[in-house]
């Protein structure tokens, strides 16, 4: 029995034997990691001492005794770097208090380990904006991993992880889950707190769990959701027993599929791969039944401007004045500002392309005179793209759709154009607008270049509805299996 | 042209620090001169990924503030981030409140005795109160040092509530602008949640000041004054910045919006910058917090609304029949209206107490460098020692001698004091017989009393005053000798 290779429930059950302790999990990773992690590049950074000491304390009664838990690198866990894959970070800081998702893990038993790569600050969908370096996909090398969690979802994949924990603004869960084969769950937006997550876009990202299993999900779910009095967005309410959803039937339930997330731009292998899940649902018990999401078509647009309003605001403070890159060019004219030079050249030297770009773009839509036309605008539209979903909740339980157009892309395939990157997530960035839940589960594999490249089904969820798509997600599993 | 010609439009921004314990978004401390950054947590550092939790005691306090102040309360309020960059704001955004502050509307009316002294005799606006455009609330900022070639920064401030009240631009002299802060402080410590110190800087004031020629209508371009650290700071600045704009309009030059900085060494405004581009704080709803309504602080707020100074003042001069003035005066501190009103409470004459609660009391707390909430004295006391004078038990002068008495044991009662001293009224058998005995040796002026003189009267009860070694009650001794030489 390798350890690396087993899922959260596996590896519990095995403790509970006595046939493995954490130690040989911790071990069984870092020989894993040392094997393949070159190639794949899907951690910035692990630390077996520390994480080996952990294990040593580690009390396997808890949930999640002795379970070692990937982290993307825009989570803080004390004394681990936190770089969010950023040269402005990099190697320059290092987290000085755990997030609250890290202390719930730590109540839980876990043990973090290894920082997941990423798109730097989560801004990308193909890890190829990491500003570290690149993530493949293990399934092909010479494809994206998808992104922004592509770290998370790959090491998840490689078997160089147990578990790990990404973030999801746009789809930056789902979308690399359904890229690599692997179960991605983004939680309805208050669900869990987000305090100690490095902010992209505030009122868009929810931390949330890439697993080898729906019940991993609801497992590592169970333990990081709840209120936390130091983020005002998380909401209180009480936390389900997630993974007893898992297993149960859906007899009667009805899954909406709705019709623009079918339409054209849609690949047609993975189309007919979505749609048989949604057979296997519907042999199941499921009822399907058709809806219209009909401000789909604005998403996109309403995503860019009001996650690119607020990353403008929460990306200032990397300024190098306390902590990070800080230029050592200084003003050659007397007349320039030593300050404003000190920020301007930091920040050049320090920020990615896409980050810039993103930067720029939110400075823009909140500038006098055109905040109006933009921001206030966008938040107009994401109202009705979040009623579009209230109303399509009246008829349906969980909506059905595939995360992503296509399977996995070539590296460099659209690093050129931003656009076709942005449009690539039109399935996943409405549910973040509106809030709701989502989740992406393996569904079958498109062969392409001789490989076989995983595709995902994404379920949908009323706000609080986790407990429904995780229910769905373990019957489209167990289909696969079937 | 002459400075009379032209008319001075002013509007202040005042920022006042709140007193509570814990800073705006997070739980550290508020507290001044605890050790540089030792107050300070993730959020208050603008750490990566620390986020604000709002602090429910500061918005309360504000909108008491604003209830004071009549001001109206949004049914909803936010938070906006305003962003600029300045190292001592670690995030380079401010959390503040942008179109839906806490407070909008309302005044402060302008006190009598918070004008300047020389001023008081002459306001040109008598009742006058100066209109607010709105009250937000905000948190500070770090505290800079700037050293020779370096600058600290001390993060124990970053965070502190701190509470913008802005006016409008209804202000028309250095004087009325004494006039505001002074009321301002004087309904803030009223209201509890400041001590609003200038010179502490728990209270900041930038000035916006333009002139423009009588009979015109359009307001004259706009000057910020910066660096304003006290009242009389503010006061001179304005007067300055009036002078030179009159003198550059009247030599012929326009004003350029600008800002400007008082320099208090020198007397003198300097050209801080011009603002060429207008600054763009982008401001963004903040999505770290949520909106909040209102409707319930509010009632909650009704609920403990303190009274104004303005409203003690008429409720004293009703209650206890006292003038103007001397409310005035007693209702300046909150501390000293609470002494008076427990000391006048049951008087027999709150006027008395009035007086001497302001001429003798205070002179005493000054000579012993005393503030009135440290008065040895209970308030009660000084109210039966003056019930004494006025039952004729003893004399203005004795009192005067019972006063000081209990200041060296403040648990006495003043009547022991006064018995322990021997004062006693004339009517005891002892005084009757200094009074026959003055009589007797002052044949002359008992018949001057007996035909109605007053002034003889006054000379016999000196006579028994003398006698009874100052120990009578000369009023009393007065009445009786009129009884005896009238009758």
């Amino acid at each position: 029995m390798n350890p690396a290779e087993l899922s959260i429930s596996q590896l519990r059950a095995a403790y509970q034997s006595g046939d493995l302790n954490p130690a040989d999990a911790i071990n069984s990773l870092t020989e894993a990691i040392v094997a393949k992690d070159d190639a794949i590049g899907g951690y910035l950074s692990y630390d077996t001492e520390t994480a080996l000491a952990e294990a040593a304390a580690a009390d396997i009664s808890l949930p999640l005794g002795g379970v070692p838990i990937a982290i993307k690198d825009l989570i803080n866990v004390k004394g681990h770097p936190a770089s969010c894959a950023s040269k402005i970070l990099d190697g320059k800081y290092t987290a000085p208090y755990d997030a609250t998702v890290i202390r719930k893990l730590r109540e839980a038993g876990a043990i973090p380990f290894g920082r997941a790569n990423m798109d730097e600050f989560a801004m990308g969908s193909s890890n190829e904006n990491s500003g570290i370096k690149p993530c493949k996909n293990p399934h092909d090398l010479n494809r994206i991993p998808g992104g922004s969690s592509g770290g998370s979802a790959a090491v998840v994949a490689a078997n160089t992880a147990i578990a790990a924990l990404g973030s999801d603004t746009g789809g930056s869960i789902r979308q690399p889950a359904s890229h690599c084969g692997v179960v991605g769950l983004k939680p309805t937006y208050g669900r869990v707190s987000r305090y100690g997550l490095v902010a992209f876009a505030s009122s868009l990202d929810q931390i949330g769990p890439l697993t080898k299993s729906v019940e991993d999900a609801a497992l590592l779910l169970e333990v990081i959701a709840g209120s936390d009095a130091k983020d005002s967005t998380c909401l209180d309410e009480p936390v389900p027993k997630y993974s007893e959803f898992v297993g149960q039937d859906i007899k009667g339930l009805k899954v909406g599929l709705p019709k623009e997330y079918f339409a054209e731009g849609l690949h047609p292998l993975v189309k007919e791969r979505v749609e048989k899940a949604i057979q296997y649902l519907e042999s199941q018990g499921a009822e399907t039944v058709e809806i219209s999401l009909p401000n789909t078509e604005h998403a996109v647009a309403t995503y860019y401007i009001i996650a690119t309003a607020e990353a403008s605001a929460n990306l200032a403070r990397f300024d190098g004045v306390r902590y990070g890159h800080r230029t050592s060019e200084s003003p050659q004219d007397p007349e320039d500002n030593k300050l404003i030079y000190h920020y301007k050249h930091s920040r050049a030297e320090g920020f990615g392309d896409e980050v810039k770009r993103r930067i720029l773009l939110g400075t823009y839509v909140l500038s006098s005179g055109y905040a109006d036309e933009y921001y206030k605008r966008a938040q107009k539209v994401r109202t009705l793209i979040r009623d579009d979903f209230s109303n399509a909740f009246e008829q349906v339980d969980v909506i059905a759709s595939p995360v992503a157009p296509t399977p996995a892309f070539k590296v460099g395939e659209k690093s050129t154009d931003p656009l076709a990157m942005y449009l690539a997530d039109i399935y996943t960035i409405s549910t973040n607008l509106a809030g709701i839940c989502g989740i992406s589960v393996p569904c079958g594999t498109v062969s392409e270049d001789g490989s076989d490249l995983p595709v995902g089904l994404q379920l949908l969820g009323k706000p609080l509805g986790e407990a429904d798509i995780l229910k769905v997600g373990a019957v489209v599993e167990a289909g696969q299996k079937s | 042209m002459p400075k009379d010609d032209y008319i001075a439009t002013i509007g202040l921004e005042v920022h006042v620090q709140l007193k509570t314990n814990s800073k705006m978004f997070c739980g550290c401390a508020v507290k001044f001169g605890a050790e540089p950054n030792t107050l300070t947590c993730p959020t208050c550092l603008g750490l990566p990924g620390a986020l604000p939790v709002l602090n429910g005691g500061a918005i309360e306090r504000t909108i008491l503030v604003g209830q004071m102040l009549n001001c109206t309360t949004p049914e909803i309020v936010k938070w906006d981030r305003k962003s600029y960059f300045y190292p001592d704001m670690p995030k380079n955004y401010q959390i503040s409140q942008f179109d839906l502050p806490l407070c909008v509307g309302g005044g402060v009316p302008l006190y009598d005795l918070a004008y300047p002294k020389e001023a008081q005799k002459n306001i040109a606006n008598p009742g006058k109160s100066v209109e607010l455009t709105r009250i937000h609330l905000e948190e500070d900022v770090a505290k800079s040092t700037h050293h020779s070639d370096f600058t600290t920064i001390d993060f124990n401030r970053a965070g502190t509530p701190l509470m913008e009240i802005v006016t409008e631009p209804d202000i028309d002299s250095a004087d009325e602008a004494a006039a505001f802060l002074g009321s301002l402080r004087q309904i803030l410590i009223y209201s509890g949640v400041s001590d609003a110190d200038m010179e502490k800087g728990q209270m900041r004031c930038d000035v916006n000041i333009s002139v423009r020629k009588k009979g015109t209508d359009e307001l004259g371009t706009k000057i910020e004054l910066k660096n304003l650290n006290s009242v009389s700071s503010v006061r001179k600045g304005i007067v300055c910045e009036i002078d030179r704009q009159i003198g550059v309009i009247d030599s012929g030059d326009k004003i350029i919006q600008a800002t400007w900085r008082w320099n208090d060494e020198l007397g003198i405004t300097t050209l801080m910058r011009t603002k060429e581009n207008a600054d763009d704080y982008r401001y963004l709803p903040d999505p770290d917090l949520l909106p909040v309504r209102t409707a319930n602080l509010v009632a909650k707020v009704q609920a403990i609304l303190p009274e104004l100074p303005h409203q003690k003042v008429a409720r004293f001069e009703e209650d206890f029949q006292i003038t103007h003035y001397d409310a005035s005066v007693l209702a300046s501190d909150g501390a000293l209206a609470d002494f008076y009103e427990t000391a006048a409470k049951g008087a027999k004459s709150p006027k008395k107490v009035a007086n001497w609660v302001i001429n003798n009391l205070l002179g005493e707390l000054k000579e012993r460098e005393l503030e009135i909430g440290d008065c040895p004295i209970a308030a009660e006391k000084i109210g039966s020692l003056l019930d004494l004078v006025e039952g004729g038990t003893i004399s203005n002068n004795q009192a005067k001698e019972v006063f000081v008495e209990l200041f060296e044991s403040p648990d006495s009662e003043p009547a022991e004091i006064a018995k322990a001293k021997g004062f006693e009224p004339a009517d005891s058998s002892e005084v009757d017989g200094f009074i026959d005995q003055a009589i007797a040796a002052n044949p002359g002026p008992a018949g001057e009393v007996a035909e109605g003189n007053d002034k003889a009267a006054n000379f016999l009860t000196g006579q028994v005053m003398k006698l009874s070694r100052g120990k009578a009650n000369p009023k009393q001794v007065t009445e009786a000798i009129l009884a005896k030489l009238r009758a």
